[in-house]
């Protein structure tokens, strides 16, 4: 599939992207045997996806839980190794560099981790904890690197006098506020980061958000945005990547996609979030999807998403996978039966054109 | 009479640190089938007020007076036999978490028929066969060959709909329900939304929904109370309250949402962090990061009053009414903005 | 579940292997030589030695020492005989171990019966005068050495109060006719009341820490809160929602002490005077009779692997999601 998507315009690549990532597989083993353990079966938890990301752009990635969209992340900055694929930071293909050939990337990529309180070191002071990273890539003398860490405090928003004070003595929103103050201390390029707002209240969530926009027009940052809230990812993204099941289900920018979803999937995600709006919120319908995501050791056959579709064509869905077709635009979803407009009703949904299935046709 | 009529409700924490007031002064009713809506963030005590009301908080670390008038009967003083009757019969509640909500070495069938034989007193067939009668009406698909399997095999969407068929099981009159759907997915959601709307046509329960999300209270409300470091600032009908807000940090909550349907370049961001309940901010407990903030804010507490024009829209703000109004049609217009 | 079965079984047998091997070594390296104990220890005449090592088997290869001890235990059931007595190990073993399995198992039941009440029961009431009296008890439990107590019990018990016996062993079925020694179960408990009390003291403390700690955190599990929003009376979420949950820890901890509890018995035995294993290793030691030593080593070995292993099914059977997945 993933050499497929290079024909389709999401691939075709300018040469200047930040990041390209080509067909990425990250399979985890699930393992059986009573001495010697013997892969039985695989965890497809990112299977086959492909984007690029432009310098100073934010690609959102959103999904629900299970789509491998933190796996993919992982996969990007190489905390986890790849199982098929590629990734090219700069032009230079990084997927199987050593730890060694590595570390000077490390300062170009970072990450910002969802739990404000699990990912910092309680023991050490919020001063170490900035610092480390500069310290670890030896960027200065002890007195530089406190300067340094100062500036980033103030950077975030944080008092710099705070410098020597411990993680809990901060609350959820400034213990985040350090760990972008800690993804930004090496001056990197991108910044990965992985429901950063999701564990934090509605008041503060903005806080963080603004703090990351503000941070992107000053440094010329470049985001990839992974969450589950559809509100929030679309707030902050130039671009947004649905997936569903480790695979990508749509890409479009922003406004598009929002505006314009043409995967079924991408719809009933959008009208699954409430309004916060009595008289807009009740007015509609939203589309609910039956049952759960599948399970991706054993994904559905053809189409990943067909056993819960609402148009759901049998015979043409669970015998064929659909690739990502191209709407114009970079736009791209992975739909037979693409959705003719936006917004729609549930029945609407179902009534399903034959846009797709007209230009090539199927012996059902 | 009221189903519910909670008055001057007031709870306090003793810790290591000093005495916290987790709720400290609040008053509502719910009337029958009513769906009330209660926001707040983490901390604000929307979720003790609700323990309290079921009694469910420790009892050696917490004291509590007001009083919560259960039909009538004050739920404060009853004796705790009193309170078991109640509780899980005519109300009952659930929870955010449905991982960890189920006890993992019973089966489900087991925790059901638990549920009905503390009330009734009727056999375990008698019991089993409601049991399956309620994870059918929430959906369980194949509901007879799932009722002896055990919390670890069903996803946390299927675990919430068992906890929900739990909490109907006898038919209650109120149902609380504190974020029960915070830690789902959200098509989950959606589904887990929609089932509890049906669920209530059928059963006629009235609802406490305690949640965050200002999207859900406007999709499922009646009547919503916000509630701010222990106390309520804003109570009003759905309606009023999203178009008519009136108080700052109502007006907050709303800006500092990212909307689906509208464009905003930048957030309303509400200043500072959310008081220690140890020691509270004097006067108005929002001065501090209120942006309207004067003089009388710092060293009064404003109280829960009525708007001139709407008896039943009640706010605690010393705000005058004209600048209330202006600053709520200029947040309305700048969110309502319709995309494109 | 069968397959955990299997793979807990095929782990036991492989780190019998393991167990035994390394002892074997350790004995096979260890500066004494049998033979010589055998034929008397410092008069040994040549003559003597020779034959005892070939009879030994000690100048062949120590794979093939192994294979040879390895091929009569499982073949023979036979521990070898003592280099000392020339007593078959067998037979000690069988006059021995029920004296500890009686010490260890009664032992055990008593720190279960302090550990479960005082564990609960401080768990309900945290910082009540109870509870502040078992932390007391914990620290005088875990600090004291088996020796010293076993020393005040029986000189305040038994030389002061006359209560108890301070020392010996009563046969649970009946003393050897003619042997004037006391027998029968109730001499048999009667005789064991100390040497129990002395040996549950440190596992009871450790116990009423861990039921304690358990106890509490369940309470604070929300389905016991679930439980709790159904109307369920306290005692019933006591039985029925938290001390299940709260004791599977507890369970795998009492199959790994049942082992440490066996080193333990040497002290209780020791002070009590009670002929058993821990008392016979003793004395092995002592006639640098290691045969006799390995055997007691292998032989309790095989003891812990299979209540380790009981202690598996048993954890297996509490909890679902080990059964099920």
């Amino acid at each position: 599939m993933a050499t497929e998507q290079g024909s389709n315009g999401q691939m075709e690549l300018h040469g200047d992207e930040l990041l390209v990532v080509d067909g990425v597989k990250k399979y985890f083993p699930i393992t059986r045997g009573i001495i010697f353990q013997k892969a039985i079966a695989q965890v497809q938890a990112v299977d086959g996806v492909s984007f690029s990301i432009n310098p100073g752009e934010t690609l959102g990635i959103v999904g629900e839980s299970g789509c491998g969209k933190s796996t993919l992340a992982r996969c990007i900055v190489r905390l986890l190794d790849t199982t098929a694929g590629r990734i090219m930071f700069e032009g230079r293909d990084i997927t199987n560099v050593s730890r060694v050939a590595m570390r000077p990337i490390r300062r170009e990529m970072t990450m910002i981790f969802q739990d404000p309180y699990a990912s910092l070191n309680p023991r050490k002071r919020v001063g170490f904890i900035i610092g480390e990273p500069l310290e670890v890539h030896k960027l200065g003398t002890p007195a530089e690197v406190k300067r340094r860490v100062q500036e980033l405090l103030e950077v975030v928003g944080l008092n710099p006098e705070h410098y020597n004070r411990f993680p809990h003595e901060f609350s959820g929103g400034q213990r985040q506020r350090i760990g972008v103050a800690r993804a930004l201390a090496v001056n990197p390029k991108l910044i990965v980061c992985d429901e950063p707002v999701s564990a934090l209240d509605v008041s503060v969530q903005a806080q963080i958000l603004n703090l990351l926009k503000d941070l992107q027009d000053d440094f010329g940052l470049t985001y990839i945005f992974i969450a589950h809230d559809l509100n929030v990812v679309r707030h902050i993204s130039d671009r947004v990547m649905v997936m569903y099941l480790g695979q990508v289900s749509e890409v479009a920018d922003r406004d598009t996609l929002y505006r314009e979803p043409k995967h079924p999937y991408t719809g009933a995600l959008l009208s699954a979030v409430p309004i916060p709006n009595p008289e807009r919120g009740r007015a509609r319908e939203a589309i609910v999807l039956e049952g759960d995501v599948p399970s991706p050791v054993n994904p559905p056959s053809g189409c990943r998403f067909h056993p819960r579709c609402p148009r759901f064509v049998e015979g043409h869905c669970d015998v064929e996978e659909p690739e990502l077709f191209p709407f114009g635009n970079g736009h791209v979803a992975k739909c037979f039966y693409p959705l003719e407009r936006w917004p729609m009703t549930a029945e609407e949904m179902r009534r399903r054109g034959t846009a797709r299935a007209q230009e090539e046709p199927v012996q059902a | 009479m009221a189903l519910l009529e909670v008055k001057d409700l007031r709870t306090s924490f003793k810790t290591e640190d000093g005495i916290v007031k987790a709720v400290d002064g609040v008053s509502f009713t719910v009337e029958k089938g009513q769906t009330l809506g209660i926001v707040g963030e983490s901390g604000s005590g929307k979720s003790v007020t609700c323990l309290t009301i079921m009694g469910l908080n420790a009892k050696r670390t917490t004291m509590s007076s007001g009083e919560a008038l259960w039909k009538g009967k004050d739920l404060l003083r009853a004796k705790s036999s009193e309170l078991r009757k109640i509780r899980g019969d005519e109300m009952s509640m659930i929870f955010q978490d449905p991982m960890t909500s189920l006890n993992p070495v019973h089966t489900i069938g087991k925790q059901l028929v638990e549920a009905v034989q503390l009330h009734r007193d009727v056999t375990v067939r008698v019991a089993k066969a409601r049991a399956l009668e309620l994870l059918k009406a929430v959906g369980i698909p194949k509901a007879e060959g799932r009722i002896d399997d055990y919390p670890h095999q069903f996803s946390g969407g299927m675990r919430q709909r068992v906890m929900i068929a739990m909490a109907l099981i006898n038919d209650p009159d109120l149902l609380i329900a504190d974020e029960p759907t915070t830690a789902l997915d959200v098509t989950t959601q959606a589904q887990i939304l929609n089932l509890m709307k049906r669920l209530q046509e059928d059963f006629g329960s009235a609802i406490i929904m305690i949640t965050h999300d200002l999207g859900v209270v406007a999709e499922t409300a009646d009547d919503v109370v916000v509630m701010y470091a222990a106390k309520v600032v804003e109570h009003a009908k759905v309606h009023d309250l999203f178009n008519r807000p009136q108080h700052p940090y109502t007006w907050g909550l709303m800006g500092s949402l990212p909307r689906l349907e509208t464009d905003t370049e930048r957030l309303v961001q509400i200043p500072g962090q959310p008081p220690s309940l140890l020691r509270p901010p004097s006067g108005c407990r929002f001065h501090p990061r209120c942006p309207y903030v004067m003089g009388v804010c710092r060293t009064t507490e404003p109280k829960l009053l009525a708007t001139e024009r709407d008896p039943s829209h009640l706010q605690a703000c010393h705000l005058d009414q004209e600048t209330k109004d202006r600053e709520a049609n200029k947040l309305i217009e700048s969110t309502m903005a319709e995309v494109g | 579940m069968f397959r955990y079965l299997i793979r807990r079984i095929l782990w036991a047998i492989f780190l019998f292997l393991v167990i035994t091997f390394v002892t074997f070594v350790i004995f096979f390296m260890a500066p004494n030589n049998p033979a010589r104990a055998m034929c008397g220890g410092d008069q040994a005449g040549p003559v003597c030695l020779k034959t005892a090592t070939e009879k030994l088997g000690l100048d062949k290869p120590l794979p093939v020492q192994y294979g040879l001890f390895l091929k009569r235990l499982v073949w023979e059931h036979s521990l070898g005989t003592s280099y000392a007595t020339s007593q078959s190990i067998n037979e000690t073993i069988k006059q021995a171990a029920p004296v500890t399995a009686s010490l260890v198992f009664g032992g055990a039941v008593c720190w279960m019966i302090i550990g479960l009440s005082v564990g609960i029961f401080s768990a309900l009431r945290p910082r009540s005068l109870i509870d502040r009296a078992a932390m007391v008890f914990v620290l005088i439990g875990v600090s004291a050495h088996p020796v010293w107590i076993g020393l005040i019990f029986s000189y305040v018990f038994g030389v002061r109060l006359h209560i108890t016996p301070i020392a010996n062993y009563a046969n649970f079925f009946g003393a050897p006719p003619d042997s004037g020694l006391p027998g029968g179960p109730v001499q048999w408990a009667y005789h064991m009341i100390l040497p129990w009390m002395t040996f549950a003291i440190l596992f009871a403390a450790l116990y009423v820490r861990m039921i304690r700690a358990n106890v509490m955190e369940t309470l604070n599990e929300d389905y016991v809160r679930t439980a709790r929003a159904k109307g369920a009376p306290e005692q019933r979420i006591l039985f029925s929602h938290v001390l299940r949950n709260a004791l599977l820890p507890v369970v795998t901890m009492l199959g790994m002490d049942i082992g440490v509890a066996l080193g333990g018995a040497i002290f209780t035995e020791y002070v009590y005077q009670l002929p058993g294993l821990g008392r016979t290793s003793v004395i092995a030691i002592q006639a640098e009779d290691l045969a006799t030593l390995e055997g007691v080593v292998v032989f309790a070995t095989i003891a812990i692997l299979f209540f380790n292993l009981i202690v598996d099914l048993l954890y297996a059977w509490i909890d679902p999601r080990i059964r099920l997945s």
